[in-house]
């Protein structure tokens, strides 16, 4: 097999997962990239640790009222899913419906909307964007429950059009109104509950039991409406239809999941790109899973000019670094602050700072930032023990004894293959130099030449293009 | 450097979880405190007296005599209208210095971004601690977090000095002052110098730094050690940010807001104590803030979350004394139960960043406050 073709694979897995070891990569190759495509669309077994032994091991697991373990929990799923696309897709959709534990003080309720995503988050966009309206997080986050029959609370009805679907320009204050009138009735079944104990329960003023969806039809406006031009007693799935049937949704859409899963910035054939997908998204009768496939099949996402044009976002950079180093595949002590490393770049799990999400691309690298990536990444590479770095020795150790060049090309190209710069590289050869030639022959765990190896894997993560997916 | 040329520069400490004012500053000569708070009291003969109704709770001693000395502000009954008894909402809301909808700028960030309008120095502002509190949080701001002093920076687990040496080397070359022509590559390239250049700066303060003063062992008396290290090496900070905790007493609440307090008016002193001896303590003010006060009547064991809460303001520029309203205990006066808040935590920020730090206040905390007078003239 090819190194083009293992540079394909690893691109593939990069976007549409967290990465992958060599190991598997070489098994996806010998599969075929459209085979891997369509089983990566079509996820069947994640194979995760079972809910019963992570919750054994980890309590605040268990419960997941508190943000911290519940932002664990979904990280251990995503460290150790067969199925990464999921996952992926489930934090792009978890970016774009932006919905914090700040407001709620009940992360379980967020953790069933993430399931709701890995349900949902590859069929229909209708589909998907009903079962978010009916999301008891997303009513409390953006205030459903506050929209009445006689009182409309307009927040979800205006973030709806202006943060999940048609985009902002491509509607009026009128059609606010309008949608915000169809979701009336759309609430808790237990809003009074909630409402009484938030007014006595000063500990947890909004939830200490889970919250469910309930339709009312004595506070549902069923009045006459007009909304974008179609007039009818609309009731909140006729609002979604209505929407997904628009152009500005379906270019909304397919350029927020390029941008994602191809490239940070949009060029000219970006655009060419986003056209087919949404030439897809309609004939699919606005299947997600369509759309992705004409993505990841397309010449540009799989051309050069695709890769490393994206700006890792923390939680990618983590998970991929973990994947890689693969030091958490059990219930191990200490997955919360891998989660809280995070957050210390910037994007706390469950934890987005507004309902707009992060602000992606290069804005997620600050020199803050930066420090906690580079340290965080250099941390699970320089150990040795670490069961992905050793299988990464094992391959070097059957090479005889390499030049400080040999060694640096051969850890980029078991890194990725990571494409890096003639300047990054000699400075790379030069760190290594120092200590002149590496031999791996009767080698021991932990010892100096395997710390050698550490060492350089480190540095090589701490590179400028480490920071690109 | 002379000390009339020292910028004004301001520490932040946050109170995590809600600190209760009533066992704070005791109003021990009200009967109505004993009655709501049968068993979660301070007695009246254990308080430290400020006048004939209140007194500090008695392991405020090191704070108590900053008091003596007209150091010490009390802000009581701060807050803002609507309260939230969310701890998460409730930081957020004094984060951005925004109660009515969810924002994204921290105000000390807006701070920062005033401050240093170029980002010309990567240290203007400083957190002590993992991760960027939302206070300081603001797109484009430089701010360093500093989890331990001494090993701040890239590569902390290289332990051996040359070998951290090379690899620091190697981080520099990779990171160079060539162009790439490409934007990206670019900024990671000058965010990468910004990192390493705080890091280097960072890391003179600690072996510039002698002071007769000996701070306890705990987390936060070393937060406040970094901080006057820092200060002393006058690197350009301005802003200071570290926070303890937690105060969320609903259980035990006497021995750990004892403890909590020990910890945290000892390290206050301390680090004033290091301010004056290194002639700094009227450039420097403190601000201890939380989030909301605690329910009036006890649970029995603790307190449960309130609204009205209780600030601080400390320094020797500052104007020793009450400020605010003590709220009322009456049951007419309360709100569902709790202290009411009858001054916006926007005024005190408003004075600090006009009145001490001389920038312009309602772009930073989205609008205009009336200031209160507790910085000397």
């Amino acid at each position: 097999m090819s190194n083009q073709e293992i540079a394909l694979m690893a691109h593939l897995m990069r976007r549409a997962g967290f990465g992958a070891s060599r190991d598997e990569l070489e098994a996806r190759v010998e599969m075929g990239y459209e085979a891997v495509v369509v089983e990566l669309l079509h996820p069947t077994d994640p194979q995760n640790l079972p809910d019963d032994v992570i919750r054994r091991y980890h309590t605040e697991q268990a419960e997941m009222r508190l943000a911290d373990g519940a932002a664990a929990y979904w990280l251990y799923r995503m460290i150790t899913t067969r199925c990464p696309l999921e996952e992926k897709l489930s934090l792009f959709w978890h970016s774009l419906f932006a919905t914090g534990y700040n407001k709620l003080n009940q992360a379980r309720s967020l953790i069933n909307q993430i399931d709701m995503f890995r349900r949902h988050g590859l069929g229909s966009f209708p589909t998907l964007l009903v079962e978010l309206s009916k999301d008891p997080a997303m009513i409390i986050w953006l205030d459903n429950n506050e929209n009445h029959k006689d009182a409309i609370n307009e927040n979800y009805g205006r973030e709806l059009l202006e943060l999940f679907s048609l985009g902002i320009g491509n509607y009026t204050e009128d059609d606010v109104k309008e949608c915000a009138r169809a979701f009336t009735g759309w609430t808790l079944g237990n809003a009074e509950y909630m409402a009484t104990r938030a007014s006595r329960d000063s500990i947890w003023p909004y939830s200490r039991i889970a919250w469910f969806y309930e339709y009312r039809e004595a506070d549902h406006d069923d009045g006459e409406k007009t909304f974008l031009g179609h007039t009818g007693r609309l009731n909140g799935e006729d609002i979604v239809e209505i929407i997904v049937r628009q152009e500005a949704t379906a270019r909304f859409v397919c350029t927020r999941l390029f941008q994602f899963f191809t490239a940070d910035q949009v060029d000219e054939e970006g655009e060419q790109v986003i056209g087919s997908m949404m030439r897809t998204y309609f004939d699919s009768n606005y299947e997600i899973r369509s759309v992705l496939s004409t993505l990841f099949n397309c010449d540009y996402f799989k051309s050069d000019k695709a890769r490393f044009a994206r700006v890792k976002g923390p939680v990618e950079l983590v998970v991929g670094a973990v994947r890689l180093a693969g030091s958490y595949q059990a219930p191990t002590q200490g997955i919360e602050q891998v989660a809280r490393q995070a957050m210390y770049m910037g994007q706390g799990l469950l934890q987005p700072p507004s309902v707009e999400g992060w602000h992606e691309g290069i804005e997620w690298v600050d020199s803050g930032a930066l420090v906690e990536r580079v340290n965080f990444v250099a941390h699970e590479l320089a150990n040795v023990e670490n069961p992905g770095v050793r299988k990464i020795i094992d391959r070097l150790a059957g090479e005889g004894v390499l030049s400080p060049e040999d060694l640096v090309d051969r850890c980029l190209d078991l890194l990725g293959p990571m494409e890096v710069s003639e300047e990054t590289r000699e400075s790379l050869v030069e760190y290594v130099a120092h200590q002149g030639d590496l031999s791996l022959h009767g080698h021991q765990p932990g010892d100096a030449a395997e710390k050698r190896v550490g060492g350089l894997l480190s540095l090589a993560c701490a590179t400028k293009e480490f920071q690109l997916a | 450097m002379p000390a009339n040329e020292k910028k004004p520069s301001l520490i932040v400490i946050q109170l995590i979880g809600a600190n209760d004012p009533l066992n704070t500053v005791v109003p021990y000569s009200n009967g109505l405190y004993y009655d709501y708070r049968p068993i979660v009291n301070i007695p009246a003969e254990d308080v430290l007296p400020i006048d004939d109704d209140f007194g500090f709770t008695p392991h405020m001693g090191p704070i108590k005599d900053l008091w003596d000395r007209g150091n010490v502000a009390l802000v009581n009954g701060i807050g803002y209208t609507a309260p939230v008894r969310s701890h998460f909402r409730s930081m957020d809301i004094w984060h951005t210095a925004e109660p009515e909808k969810i924002a994204t700028e921290g105000w000390l960030g807006r701070a920062i971004r005033d401050l240093d309008p170029q980002g010309d120095n990567v240290l203007t502002g400083i957190n002590f601690g993992r991760g960027l509190p939302r206070s300081l949080g603001c797109k484009g701001v430089p701010v360093a977090s500093v989890g331990n002093l001494e090993t701040y920076g890239l590569f902390p687990d290289l332990e051996d000095e040359q070998e951290k040496g090379y690899a620091l080397e190697a981080f520099a070359r990779m990171y160079g002052m060539s162009k790439d022509n490409d934007p990206v590559m670019d900024s990671l390239r000058q965010t990468g110098r910004d990192a390493l250049k705080g890091a280097d700066v960072l890391r003179t303060a600690p072996a510039k730094y002698s002071s007769t003063v000996e701070y306890a062992q705990n987390p936060f008396a070393q937060s406040m050690k970094n901080i006057a290290q820092v200060m002393f090496a006058d690197l350009g900070t301005r802003i200071y940010y570290t926070s303890y905790g937690s105060f969320d007493t609903h259980g035990g609440e006497l021995p750990t807001h004892a403890k909590l307090w020990q910890d945290v008016s000892g390290a206050v002193a301390d680090c004033y104590s290091d301010l004056e001896e290194h002639g700094w303590q009227d450039d420097t003010m403190i601000l201890i803030w939380t989030e909301f006060g605690r329910r009036i009547r006890d649970n029995g064991s603790g307190t449960d979350h309130g609204a009205g809460g209780l600030a601080m303001l400390i320094g020797g520029s500052v104007k020793g004394g009450m400020y605010g309203e003590y709220p009322s205990l009456e049951e007419a006066h309360q709100l569902d139960g709790d202290l009411r808040a009858n001054n916006d935590f926007r005024s005190t920020y408003s004075t600090i960043l006009e009145r001490w730090l001389g920038l312009d206040a309602p772009s930073i905390v989205n609008g205009q406050f009336e200031h209160l007078e507790f910085i000397e003239k």
